[in-house]
């Protein structure tokens, strides 16, 4: 593999990386903080790819807007299906959880069919952002895929600022060590639970809506990134921020290029690392014992 | 709340047994006589709930019995499967080593994995279960094993042949019908068996208080590993079935859907209950025939995962404890729990 | 009896137990020995390490530091079940009993731990003589053998006590670990208690964390006491109350020698 094949991996596979990650953090997030088990996740990912298809003739080239519009509605979605669904969820065991939100799956399948149909969709990266980047030799990279990463970099700095460094995060990282503690203090946990979902879901979302011009929009994306998240959050740790985007990094470099190496087995090289990690420390690479 | 077992283990008087017997034996005769008096539309769906059923069972020996709740289990159900149309080759195979291979098939994957799985707990274990079973799907997707997306067909049927004389041939509907009504008797039967054991006990045991158990002095990690290979194995039963009676396999066998319908199924019967099982399996095929019925729906019978999926929400919000849970309100006796 | 005799070798040895938890040590180089036909207390204000010391001696969390010797093996390494089943038993502070399953059925399955045989799979667990004759043993000394088809979680809290202690005796074991057995009993059911753990004292090593003092000094051969995660004192009954440092750092002055 020459030097410009090797650096267009790694770019793609940090790419995907960092798009994992923002799906499996709002996934631990959820989970370290109510303890909900949300099968449904995956479908927030697909939403946000669709809301891009959706939003795209209403927002022109006005890309940037249009991400922030979606954002705002993805959180919104997410305030109000806290309310009316997920909040009854908080006191029944993992079973309960993971049949209702894999009926919720249905669900949003089912709807996303009636509005948008079953075809294979593609968006268009905008003109400011589409074109190649040349890395020597004939390769070029796509522009975007590049603006890609790098909002999610953004991102992912936001996210620790926000948890690291405000109050809000303050009650965060409290609510993931000890939830009671947090009622006891007299913190309005229902409103912190409502927040952090949104949250979660805006994440998710944020994640389809950048991923969809370098994908593309497909009924099935959304089982497909959750259960790659599921395996990122297996080997990071429950509830660890960190530990989500070591494993999210780690899992995009062997995906990536495992499809490089070994083709057709690619697709369940991800799994051989997280049986590798099973074997090495099961409880995960940063858990906070969960 | 919680979805906790209806059915626990409690001394029975032998009396007792014959009563509580009784039903299962009646369903048996019932499905038996069945053909003789419903068209072939209806034996095959009775055929479709029988074959579900044995795979519900043997989820419930991991989720209801034991407290292991595994979101992949599709994929024994699914390797099973495939292994019976990869093993039969052209001519028709012997039943007597074929049902064994896909068992053991299945059988073997689930020691892999349930080694590594078990090492975790909660819902670490759900994901990882759901994982291993991705992987498995992966196998036969994307593989030169599987036949790629499009699955692979079965070029005939196998049969059981005792010397030179072919006693059963699942090429033939009907006997593919008795065939499957056997196995699940059978897989019935030794289930019940197995949960009133000393291996049974420990299992519930486990799924009460896990700490406790050790503290008593149980090794439970190998308890549970062997309920996931003999739950694994049981599910292998019921691909074998699923290949002999649909004549091909497709990678959508391993899927989380399927999965994720299995489980849904124990709970619409009722968790703890091999009745339960059964009935959760039958309950979940008929309402999804209905809900996909044209005649019934018009056009809004294409959208049957919508009704369904609202449908499941509303059940598992409303009635945790299943059908079984149900009817055992109607009755109301106080000692009747027993895992049946 | 409370004489200072000690009837040979310490069946449960416990050398310089420590337990770190990150920056926390809750147990710090705790020594203790268990012989049979003794009851040795173990008492302390919350906080002074004594539930993990109890978690320690069964194997329920590992030690950071030290060694444990039973019959003179080492067993500082033996997870709990291998513990359990080589004689080491304990029952918990907080009620462990199987609520769903009869009163019977909680000892049976206890007491078939010590014989497993799980791959008969043909035969009844209710079938299995070794353990339910083990069990209906266990619940007469108890004094639960009336109540043996009732569901235990039907039973009152002295009731459910008895059970818990009762589960502890059915794996048969040489060595017992009672976490403050006592705890929310009323009187005539903490007498019961009390001269069942006297009547257990005389085969069996007993460690009796309590905070019923006057039990405590009823039964105890010896008392050790902890504080901080540290032995202060580890003498007879008699000493111990005239022990200054313990009358300080426990007792409190409210207590007359």
């Amino acid at each position: 593999m020459d030097l410009p094949t090797f650096l267009v991996q790694c770019l793609n596979a940090i790419q995907y990386g960092l798009l994992l990650f923002l799906v499996a953090s709002g996934l631990t997030l959820i989970f370290g903080i109510m303890g909900v088990i949300n099968l449904a996740h995956g479908s927030f990912y697909m939403i946000g790819a669709y809301m891009a298809f959706a939003l795209a003739p209403l927002f022109g080239g006005q890309f940037i807007l249009q991400l922030l519009a979606g954002v705002a509605l993805a959180a919104i979605l997410g305030f109000v299906l806290e309310w009316v669904f997920f909040s009854y969820l908080y006191q029944r065991d993992h079973l309960q959880q993971v049949l209702m939100t894999y009926a919720l799956i249905l669900v949003f399948e089912e709807v996303r069919s009636i509005l948008f149909g079953n075809d294979v969709h593609g968006v268009t990266a905008p003109p400011w952002l589409s074109g190649g980047f040349s890395l020597g030799g004939l390769m070029t990279y796509p522009v975007y895929n590049l603006f890609a990463s790098f909002a999610c970099i953004l991102v992912a700095i936001g996210l620790y600022f926000v948890v690291n460094r405000t109050r809000l995060g303050m009650m965060i990282r409290a609510g993931a060590s000890n939830r009671d503690m947090v009622r006891g203090l007299g913190i309005n946990i229902r409103l912190l639970y409502r927040v952090v979902f949104a949250a979660g879901v805006a994440l998710a979302a944020l994640a389809g809506m950048i991923a969809a011009p370098a994908a593309s929009v497909y009924p099935g994306m959304g089982g497909q990134i959750l259960i790659i998240c599921f395996v990122v959050v297996v080997i990071g740790g429950i509830g660890s921020i960190s530990g989500a985007l070591i494993a999210s990094l780690l899992v995009g470099f062997v995906d990536t290029f495992g499809k490089v190496f070994f083709a057709q087995y690619s697709g369940i090289s991800v799994y051989v690392l997280m049986a590798l990690i099973l074997i090495w420390r099961p409880e995960g690479l940063k858990s906070k014992g969960y | 709340m919680t979805t906790t077992p209806i059915s626990l283990s409690v001394a029975q008087s032998p009396r007792r047994g014959l009563q509580t017997s009784l039903p299962p034996l009646a369903a048996a005769l019932l499905l038996a006589a069945l053909p003789a008096f419903m068209s072939s539309y209806g034996a095959d769906l009775a055929l479709r709930i029988m074959v579900y059923a044995i795979f519900a069972l043997s989820l419930e020996l991991l989720v209801g019995a034991t407290g292991l709740v595994s979101l992949g289990h599709a994929g024994f159900f699914g390797i099973a499967a495939y292994v019976t149309v990869l093993a039969s080759g052209d001519n028709a195979a012997p039943v007597l080593w074929l049902l064994p291979a896909s068992m053991l098939a299945a059988g073997l994957y689930a020691l892999a994995v349930g080694a590594l799985s078990l090492r975790t707990r909660g819902v670490y274990f759900i994901m990882v279960t759901l994982a291993f079973a991705q992987m498995a799907y992966f196998v036969f997707h994307d593989t030169p094993v599987g036949g790629g997306s499009d699955g692979i067909f079965l070029t005939s049927r196998p049969v059981l042949a005792i010397g030179g004389a072919t006693l059963l041939d699942l090429e033939k509907s009907g006997h593919m019908y008795y065939m499957a009504l056997a196995c699940l008797a059978a897989t019935y039967a030794l289930l019940a068996m197995v949960l009133r054991s000393r291996f049974g006990h420990a299992l519930a045991g486990i799924r009460a208080n896990e700490q406790r158990m050790r503290a008593a002095g149980y090794q439970t990690y190998y308890y549970k590993l062997a309920a996931f290979v003999l739950a694994a194995m049981l599910a292998g039963v019921a691909g074998f079935l699923m290949a002999a009676k649909n004549g091909a396999v497709n990678p959508e066998l391993l899927s989380w859907h399927e999965s994720g319908g299995v489980l849904m199924m124990i709970i619409l019967g009722g968790l703890g209950s091999l009745r339960g099982a059964v009935l959760g399996a039958a309950a979940f095929v008929l309402l999804k025939e209905f809900y996909a019925s044209a005649a019934i729906f018009g056009a809004f019978a294409e959208r049957w995962q919508l009704t369904l999926g609202l449908t499941m929400i509303l059940f598992v919000a409303l009635m945790p404890q299943g059908l079984i849970g149900l009817a055992r309100r109607f009755r109301r006796s106080p000692e009747a729990h027993h895992a049946h | 009896m409370r004489t200072d005799a000690r009837h040979g070798q310490p069946l449960l040895q416990a050398g310089a137990l420590t337990r770190r938890f990150g920056g926390l040590t809750a147990v710090r180089d705790v020594s203790i020995d268990l012989h049979v036909g003794e009851l040795h207390a173990v008492i302390g204000t919350n906080g002074a390490g004594k539930s993990t010391l109890i978690n320690m001696l069964s194997g329920e969390i590992a030690a950071s530091g030290g060694v444990l010797k039973l019959d003179g093996i080492d067993a500082t390494a033996w997870p709990q079940p291998k513990r359990s089943r080589a004689g080491i038993g304990r029952s918990y502070q907080r009620t462990t009993i199987f609520p769903q399953f009869s009163v019977l059925e909680n000892c049976r399955l206890a007491a078939q731990a010590a014989l497993q045989r799980p791959w008969r799979l043909w035969q009844p667990a209710r079938d299995c003589a070794h353990s339910v004759a083990t069990a209906r043993e266990v619940l007469e000394v108890a004094g639960l053998a009336g109540f043996a088809e009732r569901p235990a979680g039907s039973m009152s809290h002295g009731q459910k006590r008895q059970l818990e202690i009762a589960m502890c005796l059915a794996t048969r074991p040489r060595v017992l670990l009672l976490d403050e057995p006592l705890a929310g009993m009323g009187a005539e059911e903490s007498e019961r208690m009390l001269s069942l753990l006297e009547r257990l004292k005389r085969d069996h090593a007993i460690l009796l964390v309590e905070h019923d003092m006057d039990a405590v000094f009823r039964v105890a051969d010896r008392i050790t006491v902890m504080v901080n995660g540290e032995v202060i004192a580890s003498d007879t009954p008699g000493n111990i109350r005239a022990n200054p440092d313990v009358l300080v750092a426990y007792l409190g002055d409210a207590h007359e020698p």
